[in-house]
This record gives structure tokens, sequence and C-alpha cells, in this order.
């Protein structure tokens, strides 16, 4: 019989964080990938949520497309507050 | 080390004169500090090294598990016994965050336990050893966890992603299993006469296959000039296999154990330790299959492989079944 299917998996930590990718497992169904991932991922109390996703079901972008996505923001500096210079007698802004 | 001689596939190191301009890109890229990711485009050697590098590390950490499961239930105490089974539990750990990375590069699980199960894939030299008694386990913990140490580290650093982020969780881990296998060693070396005996017994086993863990010098090798310049192997062998002996030395005079080398001395002007020369007729038996454990090693794995398989299926099935019958949806937390 083939593989079991890969499942990307996210956790949680305990900081109120978001979820954040940590790796992947290969499992038959949802249940099993996350006791997986617990064994897997979590020995070591790194979280209180997981996320298990079927590889298959996550796009990912193309690194060749990385110029026309990422590009554009290059040349927005103004989005940042540093763009902007204060008087230093302007306190709290 | 945990992959020993990894063939490159390449007859001389490439030039930027050898090389298509994708490849130049790409070495820029490295050179730059840049990481390769798993959709980036990579010579197809580039590809095939990691492959097997990361798989033969893998294997390593899967097939390490077997000489210390032997002592499960054989450890001293009821603390000993958990300890020693979390320490098995990160092994399986390991493995799979490196299988996992090997995969992106394209190759399947299956296939690298199919290499694994036929032969032709290799698993490092050192866990043919038989774990004779239970210092054994400490000196695995403190030469052979200390020496992956050693190895891993850089390979934090390694031009990889997946790669460099499976070693950055593996080294976090590992420094527990070096200090445990200490520990053990410890508590022998502060006992009777007899315990400290199984330490220095141990140690006298354990010290010439753990130096032999990083292979043989590797200044003239091709296949490290060309790893070295991919930045999959950042030192050469020889110099980690120093950095090993350096920094176990007085930790061996600690526990008031001597290693087993009559030529081992401190060196002022290089400020290393000089050593004696290590038996690398011995290393290539090993790796050729010869090893007093190699058989066993790999019929145990076959063995846990083919009466998994009805389990495997069944557990395949059952997810089967249960998606046809209704779409298994959870609220996302």
């Amino acid at each position: 019989m083939s593989e079991w299917p890969l499942w990307e998996i996210f956790i949680r930590s305990q900081h109120g964080l978001a979820h954040k990718h940590v790796g992947s497992l290969h499992a038959a169904d949802a249940a099993m990938a996350i006791n997986n991932a617990r064994d897997v991922y979590t020995r070591r109390n790194e979280g209180v949520s997981i996320w298990a996703v079927p590889a298959t079901h996550i796009a990912a972008s193309s690194p060749a497309d990385k110029g026309p996505l990422f590009e554009p923001a290059n040349s927005k500096v103004y989005r940042h507050p540093t763009f902007f210079p204060m008087p230093e007698a302007v306190k709290h802004i | 080390m945990y992959a020993q001689l990894v063939d490159t596939g390449v007859t001389k190191v490439r030039t930027a004169e050898d090389m298509s301009d994708d490849e130049r890109r790409f070495q820029q890229r490295i050179d730059d500090g840049i990481r390769i990711e798993s959709k980036d485009w990579m010579p197809e050697a580039y590809r095939r090294t990691l492959v097997r590098q990361i798989s033969q590390h893998a294997h390593s950490e899967i097939v390490g598990q077997l000489p210390e499961g032997n002592w499960v239930t054989r450890a001293p105490t009821l603390e000993r016994k958990a300890v020693l089974l979390a320490k098995i539990q990160d092994e399986a750990g390991h493995g799979l965050y490196l299988y996992s990375a090997a995969e992106t590069l394209g190759v399947s699980r299956d296939q690298m336990l199919a290499d694994l199960h036929s032969g032709k894939a290799k698993y490092s030299s050192i866990f043919n050893y038989p774990t004779l008694n239970w210092a054994d386990i400490g000196a695995i913990g403190w030469l052979v966890d200390g020496s992956a140490i050693i190895n891993q580290v850089p390979l934090c650093r390694c031009s990889y992603g997946p790669y460099a982020r499976a070693m950055v969780r593996v080294c976090k881990e590992e420094s527990f299993h070096q200090r445990q296998g200490y520990d053990i060693l410890l508590k022998l070396c502060n006992g009777t006469a007899e315990q400290k005996q199984m330490a220095q017994d141990a140690l006298n086993r354990w010290w010439w296959p753990a130096l032999m863990m990083f292979g043989p010098s590797d200044a003239e090798s091709l296949h490290s000039a060309q790893s070295a310049q991919w930045r999959i192997k950042l030192f050469s062998n020889d110099a980690l296999r120093q950095k090993m002996v350096d920094q176990t030395v007085p930790q061996a005079e600690f526990l008031g154990l001597s290693i087993p080398d009559p030529d081992l001395k401190w060196n002022d002007a290089r400020g290393h330790y000089d050593f004696g020369a290590i038996d690398w007729d011995e290393f290539y038996n090993v790796i050729q299959g010869n090893g007093p454990c190699n058989r066993e090693r790999l019929g145990t794995r076959v063995k846990a492989w083919e009466d998994g398989a009805w389990f495997r299926d069944a557990l395949a099935a059952h997810a089967g079944k249960q998606s046809a019958g209704q779409p298994a949806e959870r609220q996302v937390a």
C-alpha cells in the first residue's frame, strides 16, 4: 500500500503567539497527525495547540514570483514610521 | 560522522568556468550566505548529495536507537529507565526531522527506507558495535552524542534551509543526551572499584570507534571540497575530530578514567592534544558490513518494517473508509 499522506504541523507556544510551522510528518488521518505531532514536536512543553494541515492543501508562492510579489514594497519606505523624522521637542509620537 | 564518506557524484570541484548561469547564481547565493529552499533552483548534484547526506544522517538516528533499546529494561533504576526511554524517543524524533528535510528534495520516505533496508544507503559505523554493559550507555551518551554535537552545531548554518532548521531542533535536544551519558559514568566512577572498572572498560571499547565516527582524513577529498563549496560541510573531519579529543580528555580526567591511547599527550606548540593512529582497516570493515553487529542491526530494522506492514495498511484503510463516510473537519482553534 502507498505511503501515508504528509501533514504540515503548526504549533502555538504558550506565550500567546500565532501558530508557527515546525515541520511535517506522515499520518493516516488527522487524529493520528495530531497525536504524532504531540509526540514529535511538543516533548518539552513547546506548545499548547496543534494544527495539522495536509501538505497537498498548502498553496505556496513560487520563488520565480519573488520579484513581482515582494519588490513593490521596497520602494514604499513611507510605510515605516521612521520615514517621518520628528522634531526633538515633540514627545509621545 | 552520522553521515560518513558522502559521495557528491562530481569528478572535479566545479569552478566558475564549469558552471552554467543558473549554477553561478546558485553558488553566489551560497557564498552570500543566503539559504537555499526546496523550491529554489539547484544543481542536480547538490540535490542528490544532500539526499544522500541527510538520509544517511536520518538512518543513523533510527538505527542508533537499537543499541540503547537493549538497555531500557535493564537500566538500574526506574528513573534511569525513564530517562533512557526519553533519550531514545528523541532519537526517533531526530530521524523524523531529518527524513522530512530530505523529503523536501523530492525523495519519498518509502524510497529512503527501502534504500536503508537493501543496504544501498549507509548509517554511521558507530552503531554496529554492541552495548555489553550498563556503562556502555553512559559512554554512548558522552562520546557518541558528544561527537554528534560537534558535527551538528556547524550544520545549523549549512546552505540548505530545511536541513539547517532540522539541525537547530536536533542540537537543542542533544546536550541532554550527552549529559545523561556523563551522569551515568560519574555515578559509576564514584561507586565501587568494580563499577569504576565497568566505566573504564566501556571507554576502552568506545573511544576508538567514536574517533572513527568523523571519518578518515578528508584533506585531499574531492567530495569534501565540493561539499565545502556548497556549504553542506563546514569543517574538515580532522578538525572536528581534534575538537572532540581536546574537549573530551579533561572530562575523562575528571572521571578518573584513562584514555586507551599511549600516544595521547598535550602538545603545547599546537595548543592541542596529539593522539595515536586510528585503525582505518577496522573502519572500512565496519562500513562494508562486517562490524560486530551490522547484520543484527539491519535485520532488526527490516523485521520491524515488515512486521508492521499489516498495521500501517490497516490504519490507511481505516482512514480511507472514514473520509469516504464524512469529511473530518475540525474547527480551527
